[in-house]
């Protein structure tokens, strides 16, 4: 089924959900509308930091047209002494950030909402609620959040014994490093700041909920996982899950911020106290205040290297921003930084630092491009002073099969040496490149490379066959980034029939089993595994239905080209059945075909990638351009090729927005100073060139058709690339991103 | 809901008579670009709208009698565009028209919406002050004419009068040998606001610079003449001693701000190295002129 002649697996066959996307018809969670609907719109905190004494809803209640308000005395309260997890999300957390209750630990937390008949109403109502604010001093930076008289947001957390903004540590060692600095011939120290920057989705958080008299919950909304909102709707309302139904609307981008909810608990509390269904869309304003950005970080990297270019020891130091509440992704740049390289001796170590900001949440790979961006650049200069060519290197000190990585996994079937060696044998890496095109441009070229964990976890399927002959599959995974193609390719491929008699949907809550979130780049493997082992039962049934019907053993029965067919001693001896003949008589012969599996997958190998980028500097204006850009990662199977494209090219874009021009800026007051995309700069389309994804195929055995992950390890060498492209244009190096006009001239003319 | 009343008068002494009858609870809406955006966001809440696109002399592109052109405050960027000659005579001005937004913006985006709006980082100002434009003005006390360069009063504040309205442009003829030019700094290539925005219009003679105007934006609370820089580049063949002289006025006449789109130190240096760069430019198309 693997085999060079697939008809389908490979091809650019037309996305079941593209129609209805270009042509405006696709139903995302802004689009719901039902009759009795009212508007939900929450109150968000002026301050930065501060106790809330309390607060008074009755103005609010009594203006005409509200028709429910709800506070933190609705949600379940989770004490801040016992964690109670679900995936990796702590719900002491979660409570406080869809609603705050002791304090306000950023500017624009939610500290109520109203329902009320129109949305202008419920913006009216939100401005009667009082409430009773102690203003504290504010935190943004980490720096000043670790310092020693640092205002402290949660007196509960201790770090060595005092209270203390350090609210976790992580910390992944082998071998004894100040043993290995001693074998180098050279090691470099640096030191790295990097600001927050958000996932930037299109579609804005939004939600329909509708709880009904006999306390019963339908959510509509958009999130990477109708099962992670059913989970976390249910703990934070305290209804129980076989209550709560919730239905994957289409989304419009989520990047791993989409893998926690905001809206939803606070409007089944709304639905509940009003009985009405309640709709609530945020701003692009609400988004960029109160929605998990990435972290920013501060770190120090320390890597020696022999002459011969082996790494032998290596030291990442990272704090990184959680945000008002604990849990930044530490085990990205712990993790990950050091894990394409086999280093005798690392010792990586992470802080989660609070701070008031809104709380992070995932994108892409979280974490890892920030230890990547260190890590590389360091590397990077080692090979530029040691006079040794940057990808020869990171070859030689890849990891291999059956290596160990630091933090703790033996290597199964990675591909680190072929993606690197793809790349050193690519024209771009060797192409020319006029270095001074006119006398303020400057062309540079850079490579880096980049670790992701990936992962498989639970999904479920169902392949049913109608009663015309015709075949639908359900997943359970909201489709971000093009699976729906991807299992219409595989279910055809292994059916033997034309792509466009395959329906692919996705089910709700109560309709399919229970499926992971969309995320980790595990979508298209674990589905594709779920929905092959589906096919085949059906198959199997559609054979033994054959062998019913010619009364041979089912064993003798093959399923070729989407018909059975008399197989061995029998060859010939019958017509083939078509799917649609065993269709038209499946009543007869035991009754409707269809199967499903639900399974817990393993075997997702890691993401890796690695990057070639050339840049033009403007060293009047420090103004950084990406001029080329090619990014490789291995695939194993391109289901769909457009797919795996797409989610490189993506990757690389939020690289570049990242390197080069996303920032969170505050004002004194700990107010978001550019919470818009006007003033949040995430490269336009004009601002790249083609990105040249190039997949490469090398299937992972332990996959059914090969699959691995492809979708975070895009975003991860490219903060490295453009630094080190952009040292090699200009002569200087840059420990800070993004790397903004300002920023680089200041540098430049220094 | 709020109820918001929507007048399209044909004439401009009707706009005139309603615009100043509601005694400032009215907004003029040219393309929309501006208001429309303001309104959306709470931070305008006008009760009556007077579109002012039905009136024929806010929307026409003429020729004056002397050989100059008068545009019409409403005309969209795309309508100045597609004019059979403009974009020959004036090609900085209308560079600089063609820079605000997108395709989709410029179906409506004014010039005349561009200065009212009072932002300092307009990009069609700046060239308009270099190419010396100027303005009439209809309010209920008449006409009056304003050198563009003497409108804007502050950011978002303009010296219009309660009741009166921009009616048009007017650019002066072209002598031989013209050129103009606009550029902007913007981090990214596309929908972003002028950390600094400069235009040079320049008039030479065998090679040596005759006349020139320098409007300097988004680096101080209005655009800005900069005419110290003019004086440095008339007489000169543009050499670099000239350019330096010019680009130093330039820096000397910053007085911006250090906000999220760019530091004091940064904004002033980039507009020294706009203004090399720009009338390099305007003296291309002097020599081709
Ligand atoms: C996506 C987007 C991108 C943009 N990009 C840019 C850019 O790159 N550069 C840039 O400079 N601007 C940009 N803008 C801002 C805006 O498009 C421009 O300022 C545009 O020129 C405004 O023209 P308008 O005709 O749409 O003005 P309107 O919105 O109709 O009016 C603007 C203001 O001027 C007043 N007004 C308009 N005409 C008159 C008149 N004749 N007499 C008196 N008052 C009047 C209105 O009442 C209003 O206050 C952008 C806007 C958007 C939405």
């Amino acid at each position: 089924m693997n085999a060079i002649d697939n008809k389908w697996i490979g091809t650019r066959t037309i996305r079941p959900d593209g129609v209805d996307k270009v042509t405006g018809r696709a139903g995302y969670a802004a689009d719901n509308v039902m009759p009795g609907m009212v508007w939900g719109k929450v109150l968000r905190s002026p301050h930065a930091h501060a106790v809330i004494r309390s607060i008074n809803t009755a103005k609010a209640e009594a203006l005409p047209g509200v028709k429910a308000v709800v506070t933190a005395a609705d949600i379940v309260n989770f004490p801040l002494d016992k964690s109670v997890m679900l995936g990796i999300q702590d719900m002491r957390w979660m409570c406080r950030n869809v609603m705050a209750r002791e304090k306000a630990l950023f500017h624009g937390q939610p500290v109520a909402a109203v329902a009320a008949t129109t949305a202008e109403i419920a913006a009216e109502a939100c401005k009667l609620i009082e409430v009773d604010y102690e203003v504290l001093p504010h935190v943004i930076e980490i720096d000043d959040a670790i310092a020693p008289n640092a205002p402290i947001l949660h007196d509960f957390i201790k770090y060595e014994g005092k209270p203390s903004n350090i609210a976790g540590t992580m910390v992944n060692k082998v071998g004894d490093i100040e043993a290995g600095f001693a074998q180098a011939d050279l090691v470099i120290e640096r030191n790295y700041d990097t600001r927050p920057v958000h996932q930037g989705y299109i579609e804005p958080h939004a939600c329909t909920v509708s709880c009904t008299a006999d306390g019963k919950v339908t959510i509509w909304s958009s999130s990477q996982g109708q099962f992670m909102v059913r989970a976390m709707t249910s703990l934070l309302t305290g209804i129980s899950q076989s209550n709560i139904r919730a239905i994957p609307a289409e989304i419009g981008g989520g990047f791993g911020a989409k893998t926690i909810i905001y809206l939803e608990p606070v409007a089944v509390m709304l639905s509940k106290k009003s009985g009405r269904p309640v709709k609530m869309v945020m701003s692009r304003d609400e988004v960029f205040r109160a929605t998990g950005p990435a972290p920013g970080m501060k770190a120090t990297v320390k890597i020696g290297m022999k002459k011969d270019g082996t790494i032998v020891a290596a030291h990442g130091v990272y704090y990184l921003q959680a945000g008002g509440l604990p849990g930044s992704p530490l085990r990205g740049p712990v993790g990950c930084s050091f894990a394409p390289y086999n280093i005798a001796n690392v010792l990586s170590e992470g802080f989660d630092v609070v701070s008031n900001r809104p709380k992070v949440a995932a994108y892409r790979a979280p974490g890892a491009p920030l230890g990547a961006f260190a890590v590389e650049t360091v590397i990077d200069e080692l090979c530029e002073k040691l006079g040794l060519d940057p990808l020869e290197v990171r070859i030689k000190n890849h990891a291999r099969p059956g290596d160990k990585a630091v933090y703790g996994a033996t290597f199964g079937s990675i591909t680190f040496v072929e993606t690197t060696d793809a790349m050193l044998k690519h024209p771009h890496y060797k192409a020319p490149l006029d270095k001074a095109p006119a006398p303020h441009i400057r062309r540079g070229r850079g490579v880096a490379s980049g670790f992701w964990y990936n992962a498989g976890g639970e999904s479920s399927a169902q392949v049913n066959i109608t009663e015309d002959g015709n075949v639908t599959v359900t997943t359970g995974h909201p489709d971000v980034g093009g699976s729906r193609a991807s299992t219409a390719n595989v279910t055809a491929e292994l059916l033997g029939i034309d792509h466009s008699r395959i329906s692919v949907l996705i089910g709700d809550t109560a309709s399919i089993g229970f499926s992971n979130l969309t995320g980790g780049s595990r979508v298209t493997f674990a589905s594709a595994m779920v929905v092959t082992q589906s096919t085949e039962k059906v198959i199997g049934q559609l054979k033994e239905r054959a062998a019913r019907i010619w009364k041979i053993d089912p064993e003798a029965v093959d399923w070729e080209n989407g018909e059975a067919r008399p197989a061995g001693a029998n060859a010939g001896k019958f017509p083939a059945l078509t799917l649609k003949e065993l269709a038209a008589k499946a009543n007869e012969m035991g009754g409707p075909i269809g199967a499903g599996i639900q399974l817990n997958t393993v075997g997702a190998d890691p993401g890796f990638a690695t990057h070639i980028v050339d840049v033009e500097v403007d060293t009047q204006l420090g103004i950084v351009r990406v001029i080329r850009y090619t990014a490789c990662q291995d695939a194993g199977r391109s289901l769909h090729p457009s797919y795996v494209e797409g989610q490189i090219q993506g990757g690389v874009v939020q690289g570049i927005g990242w390197a080069l021009s996303e920032e969170f800026l505050y004002d004194k007051t700990g107010k978001m100073d550019n919470a818009s995309f006007l003033d949040y700069r995430m490269p336009v389309c004009s601002d790249l060139p083609m990105i040249e994804a190039v997949a490469l195929e090398i299937p992972n055995p332990k996959h059914p058709q090969g699959v691995r992950g492809v979708g975070e390890a895009g975003i991860l060498p490219g903060l490295a690339a453009i630094a080190n492209a952009v040292h090699d244009a200009v002569g200087k190096r840059f420990f800070s991103l993004p790397l903004s006009p300002p920023k680089v001239l200041a540098v430049l003319d220094s | 809901m709020t109820d918001i009343r929507y007048l399209a008068p044909q004439t401009l002494d009707e706009a005139v008579g309603a615009f100043a009858a509601a005694q400032g609870a009215a907004r003029i809406l040219a393309g929309g670009t501006d208001l429309l955006v303001q309104m959306r966001n709470g931070m305008a809440k006008p009760g009556t709208i007077i579109d002012i696109k039905k009136i024929a002399e806010l929307t026409t592109i003429a020729r004056t009698a002397d050989g100059g052109f008068r545009v019409g405050a409403a005309v969209s960027g795309a309508v100045l565009a597609e004019h059979e000659s403009f974009g020959t005579v004036w090609p900085g001005v209308l560079e600089a028209v063609n820079l605000i937004g997108s395709t989709q913006v410029q179906g409506r985006a004014s010039p005349g919406g561009n200065l009212c709006h009072g932002s300092p980082a307009a990009d069609s100002v700046p060239a308009m002050v270099a190419a010396g434009a100027v303005l009439t003005i209809q309010g209920p006390n008449g006409r009056r004419e304003l050198p563009v360069e003497a409108f804007p009063a502050g950011p978002g504040r303009t010296k219009l009068a309660p009741g009166e309205i921009l009616v048009s442009f007017t650019l002066p003829a072209r002598p031989k040998g013209s050129g103009d030019a606009y550029l902007r700094m913007i981090p990214r290539t596309e929908m972003d606001i002028a950390v600094v925005g400069l235009a040079v219009n320049l008039t030479m003679a065998n090679g040596v610079v005759t006349a020139a105007r320098v409007g300097l934006g988004a680096v101080a609370p209005t655009v800005l003449l900069v005419e110290a820089a003019a004086k440095a580049l008339i007489g000169s063949k543009l050499e670099d001693a000239a350019l330096e002289t010019a680009a130093a006025a330039c820096r000397a006449a910053c007085n911006p701000i250090n906000d999220k789109r760019g530091t004091i130190e940064y904004r002033t240096k980039v507009a020294g190295v706009l203004l090399k760069r720009v009338a390099a430019i305007a003296a291309e198309r002097a020599g081709r002129a």
